[in-house]
């Protein structure tokens, strides 16, 4: 039933590939139940597997089994070469990652929360991000840094941040936000294999929540291509454009609107840069309207870049109101409950919004 | 291709017409070898440190004394071009610290790996490039190493990681490298240098723990030329002992203006690493004759004096080649040839440097993605747009 469940959600193109896959199958594929923390720990193990020049290390990822539990098993499975746990050293350690990247390994660099990731910002901008560009093509940095990003549950300003901006800002890397089961496996496997810089920007949040792993993302070789955005949700009405855990709370406004007969089209971005703005723009072009949702500060973000964008492109003439951005509060993160939950788009921030761009 | 061009090039400007004097020379006998007596390094850490005397060969000498004044010479022709406004932004010389550079790579295969932060172009030749591409790469040409995209602190070779503009980061990735040169098990070292101003940084103790904590086979080098930009080492470190920096890491002190001396430290402190017994830190003493860069006259916190007594008691250049005709390796009419020679070298490259254009518009936006289909990037305006290929 579920299995049936997973391929109706899949566009028709996909859905016959999977029918045709089926006929290779000895058992029909089981739609998985598989947590994105899980999710990240198989694409992990898988190119781990795949290529001994991946190794992983960071701060409790090997003996602890990760801070987050996200690297469980893997040291068990790997040992003391592949999976190494750092002292508390972000600098030290990111530019050692870096180091090795530049001499030809393939490093994932965790850190605990991208909050810590401020500590060695000048490894991964200055030494990983610009090195392939100044040495005018000489030498590449194969690096994937990865953690959660963004706010957690109470653990106030120094511990919330989002970064997808601060990231985002930057030629030379990729930058990729995953929000389903899916996403983080088929994007960790995607950035493993680039050998550019990429960092993945998880959720703590998100870690534990189940979601349908379809068959095809069950593959060794599953991998989402970087810089593809994904249509979650096929509307008419308006065009909300999200990353990371925001598409969940997309996808509950959508489904309360349209009980009201507003019919949104959800965009998982997957993807901060290189942006997907084709898919953003075409979307646009078909519903007129369009709101952005991000937990991350208002000024300079991902939205704003979004907003900038569409009036540089086609898109511009077939806005019927002004683009409209949904954030996170313009404050340092505050501890109390009360103040945290509304310093973050909840689903009722996204409704308003949606509303108010479409006169309702 | 480039690089098949650069061997052809340094064979070619190798094989030159011999003059008249050449004749004379050939038929003179020089000696095959001379054995010389070394600085004792201090030890930190360690029951014994490099021996005290070294045996030079006249050919390993010979090649030394050409190296260390094709270094001198182009650090000397960028200062000319760099006032005559060519050579642009930042541009660190390292005249008067050559014994560092060639003495080092004198220590080490060329399999080994080097890691330097911005005063960078002795190591950029010694590993490997050539006086053109590294001057066209100054002047920001096409024919540059970094095909114009990176300048003075930008210049990669094999083996050679930069050519790093921010103080102190070159260390951890230095840490890094020799931790892929332990995972790949091939007995290789890296060579992680910084300056006595460098030597403040938090991450480079980062780097210590690490590198002590995991073995890595990394020779961690202090160049100590005595000041930070215009800050001696007495007013920027409470303990100016840098070769005890490392604290539970070995180390030694060099004198660093000699370049057998050098070599020395370098190849017992590469033999250390290859052991496996870890990480191992050199002190470098050495002196640069020019300012921090060429915006920096360098006599506002030294004294012209001080400059004049290292040139006259210490170049590395003159200390080699007194050593060498001295024990009859060298003449002192071969050392000049070779003196002409290099001139000829520099001048040529500098040419090269001056002529040749600059990259072209259209590579504005290569080379930001490595192994990635070509995509768009957007320039000063939305109109303006680059093609980016890997």
């Amino acid at each position: 039933m579920a299995a049936v469940a997973g391929l109706v959600r899949r566009p028709l193109e996909q859905v016959s590939g999977l029918l045709l896959r089926r006929r290779f199958h000895r058992t029909a594929p089981a739609a998985l139940q598989v947590t994105v923390r899980e999710a990240i720990n198989q694409g992990m193990d898988e190119e781990l597997e795949r290529d001994e020049k991946v190794f992983l290390l960071g701060e409790e990822v090997a003996q602890y089994d990760g801070a987050y539990k996200v690297s469980r098993g893997l040291w068990k499975k790997y040992g003391d070469k592949r999976i190494i746990d750092t002292p508390i050293s972000e600098m030290g350690f990111a530019g050692i990652a870096v180091g090795a990247a530049m001499a030809g390994l393939r490093p994932i660099c965790e850190f605990m929360t991208f909050n810590f990731s401020m500590q060695a910002i000048d490894q991964v901008i200055n030494s990983a991000a610009k090195t392939y560009y100044m040495s005018g093509g000489l030498q590449s940095v194969p690096i994937v840094f990865r953690g959660p990003n963004g706010a957690s549950a109470g653990v106030a300003a120094q511990h919330s941040q989002c970064f997808a901006a601060w990231y985002g800002h930057c030629p030379g890397l990729k930058v990729v936000s995953p929000w389903s089961s899916e996403d983080a496996k088929g994007l960790i496997k995607s950035a493993i294999r680039d050998n550019n810089p990429v960092v993945v920007l998880e959720n703590e949040l998100m870690y534990g929540v189940p979601f349908e792993l379809p068959a095809e993302a069950q593959s060794k070789d599953f991998l989402i291509p970087i810089g593809k955005a994904k249509i979650e949700r096929q509307g008419t009405h308006i065009t909300i454009v999200s990353h990371s855990r925001p598409v969940g709370h997309c996808l509950e406004a959508a489904t309360v609107l349209s009980k009201e007969g507003i019919e949104c089209e959800v965009i998982n971005m997957r993807t901060i840069r290189p942006m997907d703005i084709e898919t953003i723009e075409a979307s646009v072009m078909k519903t007129n309207h369009l709101i952005t949702v991000e937990g991350g500060w208002p000024q300079f973000g991902v939205g704003a870049e979004i907003c900038a964008r569409i009036m540089e492109g086609p898109a511009f003439n077939f806005l019927d109101a002004p683009a409209v951005r949904v954030t996170g509060a313009d404050v340092p993160m505050p501890y109390a409950k009360i103040l945290e939950d509304n310093s973050v788009p909840q689903v009722k921030d996204i409704i308003f919004a949606i509303k108010k761009t479409l006169n309702i | 291709m480039r690089k098949m061009l650069a061997a052809v090039s340094r064979v070619l400007s190798g094989v030159s017409q011999k003059p008249a004097s050449r004749v004379l020379v050939a038929s003179r006998n020089f000696a095959n070898d001379a054995t010389f007596e070394i600085k004792k390094c201090d030890l930190h850490r360690l029951e014994e440190g490099p021996p005290v005397t070294t045996v030079l060969t006249r050919e390993d000498g010979l090649k030394y004394y050409r190296t260390m004044q094709t270094v001198r010479r182009m650090e000397l022709k960028a200062d000319q071009l760099y006032k005559q406004k060519i050579i642009r932004g930042f541009c660190h010389l390292c005249d008067g610290q050559e014994a560092c550079c060639v003495g080092l790579e004198a220590g080490i295969n060329p399999t080994d790996h080097l890691i330097t932060a911005y005063r960078a172009h002795g190591f950029t030749f010694t590993r490997g490039l050539s006086v053109r591409e590294i001057l066209a790469e100054l002047t920001g040409r096409r024919g540059g190493c970094a095909k114009g995209k990176g300048g003075s602190m930008h210049m990669y070779a094999k083996n050679f990681y930069g050519g790093n503009g921010i103080v102190g980061a070159q260390v951890p990735l230095g840490a890094g490298i020799a931790l892929a040169c332990k995972y790949n098990g091939k007995d290789e070292v890296c060579l992680t240098l910084y300056g006595d101003g460098a030597a403040n940084q938090g991450q480079i103790f980062e780097a210590y723990n690490m590198a002590a904590l995991w073995k890595l086979p990394c020779i961690f080098i202090c160049e100590n030329n005595r000041y930070g930009m215009g800050t001696s080492v007495e007013r920027a470190a409470a303990s100016t002992d840098y070769y005890k920096r490392g604290d539970f890491i070995p180390g030694l002190r060099v004198d660093g203006m000699d370049i057998l001396c050098v070599r020395e430290a370098t190849r017992f402190a590469a033999a250390y690493c290859r052991s496996g017994k870890g990480p191992i830190l050199m002190e470098l003493q050495t002196y640069r004759y020019h300012g921090h860069s060429m915006s920096d006259p360098g006599v506002s916190y030294r004294t012209r004096e001080e400059i004049q007594e290292v040139r006259s008691k210490s170049d590395p250049i003159m200390l080699l080649k007194d050593r060498m005709v001295n024990s009859n390796l060298a003449s002192v009419e071969e050392l000049k040839e070779i003196d002409v020679e290099v001139r000829k070298e520099i001048e040529d490259a500098a040419q090269f440097a001056t002529a040749d254009p600059e990259p072209p518009l259209e590579e504005l936006g290569y080379h930001i993605y490595c192994s990635d289909p070509p995509f768009e990037v957007r320039g000063a305006n939305q109109w303006i747009k680059f093609k980016s290929i890997s």
